[in-house]
């Protein structure tokens, strides 16, 4: 079968560093002492925790329960007890901390009681809420939960693909999850078809891991489905950009603000293919992945790895070099530094790159733009990033933004060019931090603009409410004292009272209070003192939502 | 003369009808220059600047009442923002006004409150929880940190805590060149 493949604009091509670490099978890692489990790993909100310190988990038991739809669950890696939930440093550039659960695994190592998912008789909303509680989010790197992105487009989906490019240096994850274990990626991608009742599904894999397509191809062969699709693409920084490999799978270039969705496509990584067969087929949740040590150390290799484990225990298997002096997460392109060695392997945990100042020297220093336009040429996401460069260099955010910032990917080919050494995606991550925050402040100044504007009309209305019914009222109690003088003190008196404290109404108030004089002395005279109720007890007052403040001498 | 005369009139009638018409068709209500302002303003409603709310300073800046540098939590920012949008000359934060702060927001002490609901009535985005002798707390993504709750409290229980960077809200630096010292 002969597929038409297309082309993206721009791209690198780096060194791509894969040999060292593909020659082993995927290896375990032995228990480390702690597991820190952090509850937020992925996009969405923060899930709430559900276990208390000193209470004994099951391995796969939930520890986190999403919080939203917009959010996903995290689990106990392994048995054991929680010795705490408490703020741990994050795998995040920011050094800050999250909550986290930490686990001292009991060695037992037993699982929940698990049971397969009768998929094919659930509804698609079923399926969905099943794989959000089972922790199954994109392992790709973005780690948005899955379950959201299951769901045909408002035109129908007709094509999946699934990414295998691993188009990044050193990482190999993704390559040997494929060699070693192609029948459940294929049956967890024919799952996704099912939900996403997609036509066909496509498998593309850079064409630098041979051993890889051989694998996937055969077992398509074994399972025997005819809509799926093993593609070889052309080995090129960033193929493994979802808008890129859509591009090159079938031509569909995805336009400004739009998603693949909206134009029949879905794409999902190899890695969240197995572990929705996991999920489906076992009943397992989401609590390891694959993960690839590589960069300075003796055996860089690929490992089986619970989440929590910290990076330097896993590392070391590797053999850590003296020098080192830095654990990058993810590759040398997007990869992130940790803050510390320690800092827990999360969702989003592809490789941890050991590095040190010979593997990976300090940038030359940042020289001028000599507006070469090399960036441009080299942009996949067909940007002008020397554009997008100086409006955020000079903080000019809306600029920046008409220039499609939100587009960049972050790959890093403009930085990876660039003749003068520019930091440049450090500038755009920096322009893209500084405008949400100003959006999360336009957000709270907007909510609170509209409480102080709500809370004003209610004062008002309340007041006037008040003076209505006051109004009301005296002129119940002037006609009643009209029609028989001197037989309602009882409810002309308090009325009074009341009126006095409200400054508007001065006028009446005197002509209240003449009046109620005017009775209590005829009632005086009349001898028959019926009932007076303090005047400090209105009655007539309407019930504010903040009570009046005699109230709190507790 | 008198055709020259008469075309003057004609063409001031026609274009004095016009203007009429357009007045009324196109009639803007309210100040379009107040609501501008207003969204620059921090919304805080804290009344540093000596008006009752960021709504009524903006009106004051509009009708020319007010200077721009008297908004703390706008900080030089707002106040750049606003010399842009009026025209006017950048001026430092008038220091009368108060000073630069962090986001903060009230917290509220839970076993020295006594329930009187003075800081209820007191916040302006209704952002303080509980009903007499009960306790009270503040929900703090609605606190804008106006401080307006801390002078009414009779029992000192209100402080302001600064809001921490979390990984949600942390920010990435301004890349800065790394000057080596000399060798």
């Amino acid at each position: 079968m002969l597929q038409k493949l297309f082309k993206f604009n721009g791209g690198v091509k780096p060194a791509t560093n894969k040999a060292a670490s593909t020659r082993d099978p995927i290896k375990p890692v032995p228990m480390p002492r702690q597991l820190v489990v952090p509850l937020h790993q992925h996009v969405g909100g923060t899930p709430h925790p559900l276990v208390e310190a000193g209470e004994q988990v099951l391995k796969g038991q939930r520890i986190g329960a999403a919080d939203g739809n917009v959010s996903s669950a995290i689990h106990a890696p392994t048995s054991g007890r929680v010795l705490a939930i408490e703020p741990r440093v994050m795998a995040h550039s920011s050094g800050l901390s999250s909550l986290s659960v930490v686990i001292e695994p009991d060695g037992e190592d037993r699982w929940i009681d698990t049971a397969p998912m009768p998929w094919r008789s659930m509804s698609p909303d079923e399926i969905r809420d099943e794989l959000r509680d089972a922790g199954i989010v994109g392992l790709g790197g973005a780690v948005f939960p899955s379950h959201l992105k299951l769901k045909p487009g408002n035109e129908g989906t007709h094509t999946l693909v699934i990414n295998g490019a691993e188009c990044e240096p050193f990482i190999t994850c993704d390559d040997l999850l494929m060699r070693e274990r192609g029948d459940q990626i294929v049956r967890g991608a024919l799952i996704m078809q099912a939900m996403l009742k997609a036509q066909r599904v496509l498998v593309g894999i850079e064409d630098n891991k041979p051993e890889a397509i051989a694998q996937m191809q055969a077992a398509v062969q074994r399972n025997g489905t005819t809509s799926m699709q093993v593609i070889a693409i052309p080995t090129r920084y960033p193929a493994g950009g979802a808008k890129q490999l859509i591009r090159v799978l079938t031509g569909i270039e995805v336009p400004h603000g739009r998603r693949s969705t909206d134009y029949g496509v879905q794409c999902f990584n190899t890695g969240t293919a197995y572990a929705i067969a996991d999920a489906v087929e076992k009943g397992r949740p989401l609590i390891s992945r694959i993960v690839t040590v590589a960069g300075n150390v003796e055996r860089p290799g690929n490992y089986e790895v619970l989440f929590g484990t910290p990076m330097d225990h896993l590392a070391a298997l590797a053999g850590i070099k003296a020098d080192t002096d830095r654990f990058i997460m993810g590759g040398p392109m997007m990869g992130f530094r940790m803050p510390a060695y320690d800092v827990p392997v999360v969702k989003a945990t592809n490789c941890v790159l050991v590095g040190s100042e010979a593997l990976f020297p300090a940038p030359a220093p940042e020289m001028a733009c000599i507006r070469c336009g090399e960036c441009a040429r080299a942009c996949p996401a067909d940007l002008q990033p020397f554009e997008l460069y100086w409006h955020s260099r000079a903080k000019n955010f809306g600029k920046a933004q008409e220039y499609h910032l939100f587009d960049c990917i972050e790959c890093g080919c403009c930085a990876y060019v660039c003749p003068s050494h520019i930091p440049l995606v450090d500038y755009y991550r920096f322009a893209k931090s500084e405008v949400w925050a100003r959006e999360r402040q336009k957000d709270a100044a907007d909510v609170a603009r509209e409480r102080f504007e709500f809370r004003n009309e209610r004062i008002e209305r309340e007041k006037r409410e008040k003076a209505e019914k006051l109004a009301a009222k005296t002129a119940a109690s002037r006609a009643a004292a009209s029609s028989a003088p001197g037989a309602e003190q009882g409810e002309a008196a308090p009325a009074a009272a009341s009126t006095a404290a409200d400054d508007s109404k001065k006028a009446l108030i005197a002509a209240a209070m003449a009046r109620a004089k005017a009775q209590r002395d005829a009632a005086d005279q009349a001898a028959a003192p019926v009932a007076t109720p303090p005047a400090s007890a209105p009655d007539s007052a309407p019930a504010t939502t903040a009570p009046a403040p005699q109230d709190r001498s507790i | 003369m008198l055709s020259a005369l008469l075309v003057m009139a004609a063409l001031a009638v026609v274009i004095g009808g016009a203007l009429g018409y357009a007045a009324v068709r196109f009639r803007v209500e309210g100040d379009p220059l107040v609501d501008k302002i207003d969204a620059i303003l921090p919304q805080t409603q804290c009344g540093q600047c000596g008006f009752p709310g960021c709504k009524p300073y903006a009106t004051a800046i509009a009708g020319g009442e007010a200077e721009i540098n008297q908004c703390p939590p706008g900080g030089e920012e707002g106040i750049r923002k606003l010399a842009d949008l009026l025209g006017r000359e950048f001026k430092p934060l008038n220091a009368e006004n108060g000073v630069e702060k962090p986001k903060s927001v009230a917290v509220i002490d839970e076993n020295t409150c006594i329930g009187c609901t003075l800081c209820i009535q007191a916040c302006p985005v209704d952002a303080i929880a509980g009903a007499a002798k009960q306790m009270h707390t503040v929900v703090d993504p609605l606190c804008t940190g106006c401080e307006l709750c801390i002078a009414p409290c009779p029992v000192d229980c209100i402080t302001m805590e600064p809001v921490g960077e979390t990984v949600d809200t942390w920010k990435w630096h301004y890349p800065v060149i790394p000057i080596k010292t000399a060798a």
